[in-house]
C-alpha cells in the first residue's frame, strides 16, 4: 500500500477547473515529485494535499487513512508536513522557536499546567527545545539558534522551514518549490539535504519544483502536469522521453 | 549529531527573569511595597487604579499582544467579575472568594460564547463583534433587576483574609499589588510556554501556524478566555474595594483605556504593558492642573508618543 494515495481529485474556482482526476501514490521512502509549467495546478494540489483548500470530488489516503478535507493542522499531526513556496517563517521570533513550532502537534501540555510549572511540564518543554535542536543541527545552521528567523540569509530561512517542517516528526514531508531563488551551489547543498532527510530520517519526500535539473537529479518517480490535467508519471528518462511532456514543458524550457 | 550541538541542545530554558532586569525588577517592588507608608491616601488610591490596570493591560496583552486579536469590549468580562462578586455577596451572601472561582468560570463561559463563533474570522472582524459584545454586557447591567438597573449595585460585601477585614485604602492597595504580581507571573509563565509561543505563530503567521500543525481557531480561544478570566477576577476585587458598582464603569471608554495601555508601553512584552498601563492611570491624575484643557493636553500627548515611539515606550525586540 502507497504512503500517500490520490484518487480522481477534482478542484474548481468558479467555473474554472483547477484539477481534473488527478490519481497517483507516493511509496514509503520515495522521493518523488511533481512537475509543471506555471498555472498547472501543481501548488493547487499541494494545498489540497495539506488542507487548505477543499477539493471538489476525490479523495487523498495518508497510510491508508482518509484525510480528504481536513483542516490543516489535523493532517500534520497525522504526518504529512509542508514547506511553503514564499518562505514563511515566523520572522520576528528566534530560529529555535521557529524549529520548536513543528514539536507543537507532538506536546499536551497547556496554560495551566504552564502556570502551575509542572514537572512534566518542565519536562516536555526541554523536550521540545532538544527536538528544535536537533533538526537545526540537521539541517546545519544549529550556530543561529538564538538569533531572529528574520535576519538569516536566504538559503538558511529555506533550510529552517525544512528543519520546521522536520520537527513535526512527518512520515512524508512536501516541498513547495524549494530550490526557488536559490543559486548553483546551494542547490547542490539542497538536492544532498533531500537525500539525506530521506536516508537518514525514513522520511518519505514530495517535491514539486520548477528546476528541472533539481527534479532529475533527485526523484524515482515524476509526475507531470499541465493545465491542471496529468499527462505523465513514470521514471525521470521515461518521462524525459514522453512527446507529451516533451511538448507541454521540456520543449519550451530547455 | 555533532558534538557542539550536543552541548547547544544541552543549553537551558531562560529563566524567567534575566538576571540583569531582575535587579530592576526587584528595586520597583521594595518601592511598591513601601509607598503606602510614605504616600498620603490620595497618591495610594491613585496607585491602586494604577495596579488595576496593571492587572487588566496584562490580561488584555494576552488578546491583543500575545495572539494579535482586536478586542474592542474586553470591559466586558471586567463587568462579568465585577457584577459576580455584586451579585452573589449582596443578593445571596455568597463569601467573597467564593466569587473569583465563579467569576473565572461566568467569564470562560461568555469567552466561549462570544468566541468560539467569531475567532474564525479575521481580526477587523473580531473587533465588531467584540465592540457590540461590550456594548450588550453594560446594557443588560443596566436593564437587568438584579444588577441593580442604571444605578448599580450597593453594599458590596468586603473580603476578609484569616478574620482580617480588607477596609482601608492601603488594605485594597496590597490586594492589587498581589493580584498584579500573580498576573506578572502567571503571563511570564505562560508567554514562554508551548501555548505562549502558539500564540505568537498564529499572530505572526496564521497559515504557517497552521501548516506546522496549530490548531488556530483553538488557540485564539484559549487566548481570549484567558484574557477573560484575568479581567474577572480584577472586576472580583474592584467590586469588593468600590462596594458599589454601575454600568458606566464599563463603558466602550474603559476598553479603549485598557487598549490604550497596552499599545501604549509596547504591546507583545511585560514590561512595557505594565508601564503602559501605569501611564493610563497616572495621566489624567497629572494633568489635574490642566483644567478643562486636560482631554486637550492629554491627546496631544498620546499623539506625540505614538509619533515618535510608534511601537510604544518600551517596545517588543521581536519588533
Amino acid at each position: 500500500m502507497a504512503l500517500l494515495e490520490v484518487r480522481d481529485l477534482r478542484l474548481s474556482f468558479g467555473g474554472l477547473k483547477v484539477l481534473q482526476d488527478i490519481s497517483f501514490s507516493v511509496e514509503k521512502g520515495a522521493i518523488n515529485s511533481l512537475i509543471g509549467p506555471n498555472g498547472a495546478g501543481k501548488t493547487s494540489l499541494f494545498n489540497c494535499l495539506t488542507g487548505f483548500y477543499k477539493p471538489k470530488g476525490g479523495s487523498i489516503r495518508l497510510g491508508g487513512r482518509p484525510i480528504t478535507g481536513l483542516p490543516p493542522h489535523r493532517i500534520t499531526a497525522l504526518g504529512l508536513a509542508r514547506t511553503f513556496q514564499n518562505i514563511r517563517l515566523f520572522k520576528e521570533m528566534s530560529v529555535l522557536e521557529n524549529a520548536m513550532s513543528g514539536q507543537h502537534c507532538r506536546s499536551r501540555h497547556g496554560i495551566v499546567s504552564a502556570i502551575l510549572h509542572l514537572p512534566s511540564q518542565r519536562r516536555e518543554e526541554d523536550r521540545i527545545r532538544a527536538a528544535g535542536m536537533r533538526w537545526l543541527d540537521f539541517v546545519g545552521i544549529a550556530e543561529h539558534a538564538h538569533r531572529l528567523a528574520g535576519g538569516l540569509s536566504y538559503g538558511d530561512q529555506r533550510r529552517l522551514e525544512l528543519a520546521r517542517a522536520l520537527a513535526s516528526t512527518p512520515e512524508i514531508i512536501l516541498l513547495d518549490e524549494p530550490a526557488a531563488g536559490l543559486n548553483e551551489r546551494e542547490k547542490l547543498d539542497l538536492v544532498h539535504l533531500i537525500r539525506r532527510i530521506r536516508d537518514e530520517t525514513g522520511v518519505t519526500v514530495l517535491l514539486i519544483e520548477h528546476d528541472m535539473g533539481l527534479v532529475m537529479q533527485v526523484s524515482e518517480k515524476i509526475v507531470v502536469f499541465d493545465y491542471g490535467q496529468k499527462i505523465a508519471d513514470g521514471t525521470p528518462e521515461a518521462v524525459r522521453a514522453d512527446p507529451k511532456v516533451i511538448e507541454a514543458y521540456l520543449g519550451t524550457e530547455d | 549529531m555533532s558534538d557542539g550541538a550536543s552541548t547547544l541542545s544541552a543549553a537551558p530554558q531562560p529563566p524567567l527573569v534575566r538576571r540583569s532586569f531582575l535587579l530592576w525588577a526587584l528595586a520597583a517592588l521594595a518601592c511598591a511595597l513601601a509607598l503606602p507608608h510614605f504616600a498620603n491616601a490620595y497618591v495610594t488610591e491613585v496607585a491602586t487604579t494604577a495596579l488595576l490596570y496593571v492587572v487588566l493591560c496584562l490580561g488584555l496583552n494576552i488578546v491583543v499582544g500575545y495572539a494579535g486579536l482586536l478586542d474592542l469590549g474586553y470591559a466586558a468580562f471586567f463587568a462579568v467579575g465585577a457584577y459576580t462578586t455584586g451579585i452573589l455577596t449582596s443578593e445571596f451572601g455568597f463569601n467573597f472568594w467564593l466569587t473569583i472561582p465563579v467569576a473565572m468560570a461566568a467569564a470562560c463561559l461568555a469567552g466561549i460564547i462570544i468566541g468560539a463563533p467569531t475567532l474564525r474570522l479575521r481580526s477587523d472582524y473580531l473587533a465588531i463583534v467584540t465592540l457590540g459584545f461590550g456594548e450588550i454586557v453594560r446594557i443588560i447591567a443596566r436593564n437587568l433587576d438584579i444588577t441593580g438597573g442604571a444605578s448599580g449595585l450597593v453594599g458590596i460585601e468586603r473580603p476578609e483574609i484569616l478574620g482580617f477585614k480588607l477596609m482601608q485604602v492601603q488594605h485594597f492597595y496590597y490586594a492589587f499589588l498581589a493580584l498584579a504580581l500573580l498576573a506578572v507571573f502567571v503571563c511570564l509563565s505562560v508567554e514562554r510556554s508551548r501555548m505562549g509561543r502558539a500564540w505568537f505563530y498564529v499572530r505572526y503567521d496564521e497559515d504557517a501556524a497552521a501548516g506546522i500543525g496549530i490548531n488556530r481557531v483553538s488557540a485564539k480561544l484559549q487566548a481570549y478566555m484567558m484574557g477573560a478570566v484575568i479581567a474577572s477576577v480584577a472586576g472580583c476585587l474592584y467590586a469588593a474595594k468600590m462596594t458599589a458598582i454601575s454600568p458606566e464603569s464599563f463603558t466602550f471608554n474603559q476598553s479603549l483605556l485598557i487598549l490604550l495601555g497596552v499599545v501604549l508601553g509596547g504591546m507583545g512584552r511585560i514590561p512595557g504593558v505594565v508601564l503602559g498601563a501605569i501611564l493610563v492611570a497616572l495621566l489624567p491624575e497629572v494633568l489635574r492642573g490642566a483644567g478643562t484643557y486636560r482631554p486637550l493636553v492629554t491627546a496631544v500627548a498620546l499623539l506625540a508618543i505614538m509619533l515618535f515611539r510608534p511601537n510604544g515606550l518600551w517596545p517588543d525586540k521581536r519588533g
